[in-house]
Parts: structure tokens; sequence; C-alpha cells
């Protein structure tokens, strides 16, 4: 346990000597304070609450921009300090390799979700003056949690990455495969499919769960499903949620994808010859 | 309790690629015992070193310091009695010396207090507070071996400690390096500079192509070559000098200098002979100079030998 954090807080202080954690900071707030004042601009003519549109908008926002940043941050972890050559020393210390990989996710995790927290506390506090009486303040609070744990898993998801190259450029590729393909490409391959199926062979249980099994879609049904202002602030009104989206099934889908690459992360940098 | 090896290998073989690079090889290092390791560039002492520390794993055979697997169970508790210099030291470059240090003490569960200590052992007190980033070559080894230090290591791994240090900052690394040994701590060096170690009595292993060549301290190894003994001597006089080749016994080859010095070989074992010999039935010998064979030419014959002809 002790390894674990002394290794978490070097990574979280060198995020913060590096002025990581402060440009993510900067660029989330940057964001989440337009999206706030700008995102709610057509709230007044439809009625709808002006924070169920942000919430909205900003878990639009994060589920492009968060997984990109924990990639960034993580992908580097492991590969890079083996690169550079600190990495052959560090285990030769009284450090497991399990201990190494799962101070860093500490580290970087926090960091990020540091710098998440301040940029839509920032951005909070503006919505209390926007919209004071508004009844989804649970809902703010969802997204502000999930999109931390969307950080962690990006970072876990990273370091997996980080775990089997033996150079940091295979790894960055890697990196940025790994979000086009889950962030943006998933979603328009399975509207795509859907689009040309008519809905012959996909059925509603289907498509959700599919949906469910991405980490992005994961976050935007528990944001997007769960409060009905933000439904209808979404256009989801009337939509189907059940099954695989109803519930907390989402959040333990998020849960795994951030577990299971953790796990394999460990699992594979174990059997790692530095 | 039985008092357990530092380092224990045994029929180890590790292959990278197709290559061997090492080759069933079998070495202990008592506890409190030294080695220094030598071998041309790709011999394979760093393998060696990281097999030890169980950053590689053995395709065959066994390895074990102080007395667990290094890639297995009770590997973490072992490595907090280790040090380990590595060849071409990296550290964090953002950090400053005395950060550096520290972090590496609180992994060693070390007091941070310490470390000022330590630094001022390595001459590194005044740049403590400067970012590793900017140290010189000399300086981020005095730092590395500064980390080696952390603790109270029983078993240390030097890899090639020397290169890039000019010839005080080595004296002074070897000096740590001295009263290391004295304190109980087992060393193993690599290194090639092999007029360093001879003035170290300790247990050489000569590793040429993974394979290990040769292995037992400076006298043995002397013994084992059977090189001869060179004995200068200078006479008087180029009469002296006729009159001392005249009078040598059989098997002794002189070869003459410059009219009245005169080179002798001769096998170890008759080395007092020739010199009861040499002191009693010649005149006119002005001076006379013993050379046991260097390391250096130790080497060069364990090397030559072990060509396949």
């Amino acid at each position: 346990m002790r390894s674990i954090l002394i290794i978490a807080i070097k990574e979280f202080r060198d995020g913060i000597r590096n002025r990581w954690f402060l440009g993510a900071a900067g660029a989330l707030t940057v964001f989440a304070l337009g999206l706030t004042f700008l995102g709610s601009a057509p709230s007044g003519s439809v009625g709808v609450d002006r924070l169920a549109v942000t919430i909205v908008s900003q878990a639009s926002l994060s589920v492009f921009l968060l997984p990109l940043m924990a990639l960034l941050l993580s992908y580097d972890a492991l590969v890079g300090e083996v690169e550079r050559g600190t990495m052959a020393l560090l285990l030769t210390y009284p450090v497991a390799r399990w201990q190494v990989v799962i101070g860093k996710f500490l580290g970087q995790t926090v960091g990020l979700g540091c710098a998440t927290a301040i940029s839509f506390g920032v951005a909070a506090g503006c919505l209390v003056w926007l919209a004071p009486q508004s009844t989804n303040w649970f809902g703010y609070l969802v997204l502000v949690g999930t999109s931390i744990m969307l950080g962690g898993i990006f970072v876990a998801i990273g370091l997996l990455i980080s775990a089997f190259p033996r150079q940091r450029a295979a790894a960055a590729a890697f990196a940025f495969i790994v979000w086009l393909l889950l962030v943006v490409m998933y979603d328009m391959a399975l509207l795509g499919w859907l689009v040309a199926d008519g809905g012959q062979s996909i059925g509603a249980w289907l498509f959700n769960f599919l949906l469910v099994l991405n980490p992005a879609d994961a976050f935007r049904m528990t944001n997007l499903a769960g409060i009905e202002d933000v439904r209808a602030a979404a256009g989801l009104l009337g939509t189907e949620m059940t099954g695989p989206v109803a519930g907390i099934t989402p959040l333990i889908s998020m849960v795994l994808w951030m577990v299971v690459p953790l796990l394999l992360s460990v699992m594979v940098f174990r059997r790692k010859q530095i | 309790m039985p008092v357990e090896n530092a380092v224990e290998i045994q029929g180890v073989t590790k292959i990278f690629a197709t290559q061997y690079a090492l080759q069933n090889l079998t070495l202990s290092v008592g506890a409190g015992e030294s080695l220094a390791l030598l071998g041309h560039n790709g011999a394979g002492k760093t393998t060696l070193m990281k097999l030890i520390l169980g950053l590689l794993r053995p395709d065959a055979g066994q390895v074990r310091i102080l007395g667990v697997d290094p890639v297995g169970k009770g590997a973490d508790t072992a490595r907090r009695f280790l040090g380990y210099l590595p060849e071409n030291i990296a550290f964090y470059p953002s950090l400053t010396g005395a950060e550096t240090l520290a972090f590496y003490a609180r992994l060693k569960h070390h007091p941070v207090s310490d470390c000022a200590r330590i630094l001022d052992r390595v001459g590194l007190a005044g740049a403590a507070g400067k970012r590793v980033g900017a140290y010189s070559k000399g300086m981020r080894q005095r730092l590395g071996l500064a980390q080696t230090l952390i603790g109270s290591p029983k078993v240390m791994l030097l890899d090639e400690p020397t290169t890039g240090l000019d010839p005080e900052l080595r004296n002074g690394f070897y000096e740590i390096v001295r009263h290391l040994e004295e304190e109980g701590v087992s060393v193993i060096l690599s290194s090639h500079a092999l007029t360093e170690l001879e003035a170290h009595t300790r247990k050489i292993a000569i590793l040429r192509n993974g394979v290990l060549i040769a292995a037992g301290t400076l006298p043995e190894l002397r013994e084992r070559a059977n090189l001869p003994i060179h004995v200068r001597l200078r006479t008087e006089d180029t009469g002296a000098s006729d009159n001392i080749m005249s009078q040598l016994p059989n098997g002794i080859t002189p070869k003459r200098f410059n009219g009245h010095a005169i080179e002798l070989a001769l096998p170890a074992i008759r080395k007092m002979e020739i010199l009861r010999h040499l002191t009693s039935t010649s005149d006119g010998i002005a001076d006379l100079e013993v050379c046991l064979p260097s390391l250096g030419d130790l080497y060069l014959y364990f090397q030559n030998q072990s060509v396949p002809s």
C-alpha cells in the first residue's frame, strides 16, 4: 500500500509540476463555461431547465475530450519510463510491478479527476446563478462523478496500451487508434448498421446492449437517460430506455471498463522484460 | 541461521531472439564476497546483472539473490537490501538531486532525513537543489552511486560504474566501494578498466560470448593460466650481463635489451629458485624487477584460450 501511494503521489506531483493537470483544468474550464453560457441560450424558448441543457452539452463534450486527455496522459506512463531507462532502476527497488501500475493509475486518475472537478465546479458556480431553482443538481453531480470515472477508464486503457510496446511512438499511435475506435467510430458504425439494417435483425435490446458495451456510450447513457429533464433536453423523451441501458447497468459497464484494462495491464507488465 | 550466498546462479541460459546472451552459466557470490565481471562488449555482463535483479527472466536455470528467486515471491523484500547502478543511469530530469534521492529513500523505507548525509558522502551536497536534468555525467553517476547507498544494502550491482568519470572521481568512487566491502557488502561490478580492478583483491569472472571462461581470485587465475613471470635485470656493464647470460640455469629464455638489460621469462614456480640463483652467483646486477602477469595479460590469455581452434 505504502509503495503504491509513493508512486501515486510522485505521478500526481509530476502532473502538477509539468503543468499537465493545470492545462487540462484550464481547457476543461473554458469549455465548461462556454457551454454553460452559450449552450443554454436556446433553453428560454422551449422551457427546458437550463441546468439540464448544460448537463447534456457538457456530457457530449466530456465524452470526446476526457478520453483523449486521459490517453495522452497515460500512454507514456510505462513505455516512456522503460524507454528513458528510469523503469529499470525503479523495478530494482522493493516495489512490485503491479504496485507501479496501480500507483500510476491512481496518481493520474486523481490528477485528471481534480482537473475535471475544478472545471465543472467553476461552471457549477455560474449555474447556481443562472438556474437557481433547478431540480437537476443530482444529475450534475452524477455528471461530475461519471466524468471522473470516464477519465479513470481511459487512464486504465492507456496504461494497457503503455504496457505492450517497446517504443513510445507505437504506444502513441495505438492510443490514438483506440480513441478513434471507441469514441468516434463505434457510434458511427452502430448507427450505420442500424440504418442499413432497418430494424430487421437489431432489436432494441441488442442495440442497447451494444451501446452499453462501449465505455463512452455507457457514460452517455448514465448521464442522458437518468433524469427526465435531461432526457427532454437530449431529445430522448419517448425513447425506449429499457433492458441494458436501464438502471445501473451502464455504471457496471464503466466499472468493468476501468478494472479489466487495469488488471490486463498488470498482467502484461509483469511478464515484460525490461 | 545459515549464511545465504549473496548470489547463486545455476545453469542459467538466456536467449535473445536466436542468440545466446548467456549459456549455461554457473556462478556464486558468497555473503560479503565481491566479484568483478570482465568481458568484451556484449559478453553478457549486463544481461547477467539484469537476471540477478529480476528485470529479465532466465530461459533455463535458476537465479537466487539472498536466497530468493528475483522474479518470484519474496523478491520485493529482498530488493530492499539491493543496490543497483545501471550502465547508463537515467533519472527523472525535472526532480532535483535531493528530491530524486528522497523518492528512492521512501521506496526503500529509509528515512528521508538521511539523504543529505548520503549526498554529502558522494560529494553532491552542493548540487542537491539543482535539477537532475542539468547534472553533468559525473554528477549523474555520483547520484547513481548515492541511490545505491540508501538503506543498508547487502548486495550491490554496479554496471560499468567508472566509465566517463575522471581519474579523481574514479578514485573517490573506489574509495566508497572499498568502504562498503569492509562493511561486508557484496559488490558485483563490471568494468573494462582492468588496471583499476587489479588494485582490488576480489573474485574475478571472465565472460566471453555468454560463456563463463574463468573465475577465481587474481592469484588463482595466475596459477591457472601459468603465464611466465618476467624478471628484468639491469647490469652495471655489458660484461656482467654476458656473464649472467652464460650462467643461467636450463629452461630460462633470456632476452637482451640495449647492452646491459636482460629480461628473463620463467615459469611462476621457479621464481624463488631463479632469484636465489641470481643473487648468489651473479655480480654486477644493478637493479632487479619482478613482473607478475597483469590482469590484462590474464584477460587476454583466457579470451584467447576460449577461442575454438
